[in-house]
């Protein structure tokens, strides 16, 4: 599975009502930071679990529901979240 | 889990006001989400302390155990997680970054 797909297979129990997850591996191929292997994505998700919550809990609770993915596959994440209503 | 090393980071972090562990230095920041975390505190024209924990082993492997979160660069407010470069420009775009950083000063 690529990672993308596994990334949006984990963040399903999120409930997105929308999700988007670009790959900007490119950019970053030989940088200090990418040397570990890992990819760079960009990840904007709406979902009502972000419902009045600060944006360091809505980051938290993408994290915990990618898990080990964090440690091994994504080497960097740029993060989106919004509540519905908020876009 | 290292405790010596998580109590260093806890002395660094609670030594002083606004802390950013980075990947390089604010004048030669080696991360693009480095580079844009230490850019939002220039802009909001504040001082901070900064650690490159691409230089110091110790940090880089414990640092995500300590406030238990993934990535760098990380960002400390008198002592507590405000999170990577994402939260800090949404915070500083919002005006609520500097609130924060002048409520730190008066610290």
């Amino acid at each position: 599975m690529s990672t993308i797909d596994e990334m949006q297979q984990r963040l399903a129990t999120l409930e997105p009502e929308a999700m988007e997850i670009g790959d900007d591996s490119a950019l970053h191929a030989g940088h200090e930071g990418a040397r570990s292997g890992g990819g760079h994505y960009n990840l904007t998700i709406v979902s009502p679990q972000f419902d009045g919550l600060l944006t360091i809990k809505r980051h938290r609770l993408i994290y915990n529901a990618l898990g080990d993915l964090m440690q091994t596959r994504i080497h960097a994440l740029s993060i989106k979240a919004y509540a519905p209503g908020e876009l | 889990m290292n405790q010596v090393a998580l109590d260093r980071i806890g002395q660094i972090v609670n030594g002083h006001p606004v802390v950013l562990f980075m990947k390089g230095t604010p004048q030669f920041p080696q991360c693009g989400f480095s580079n844009l975390a230490a850019q939002v505190l220039k802009a909001c024209g504040t001082e901070f302390f900064s650690v490159n924990v691409l230089a110091d082993a110790e940090v880089y492997e414990n640092l995500k155990d300590y406030a238990n979160w993934p990535t760098f660069p990380q960002l400390y407010i008198n002592g507590e997680l405000i999170g990577g470069s994402d939260i800090a420009k949404e915070m500083y775009e919002k005006g609520e970054l500097q609130q924060l950083l002048a409520g730190s000063k008066q610290a």
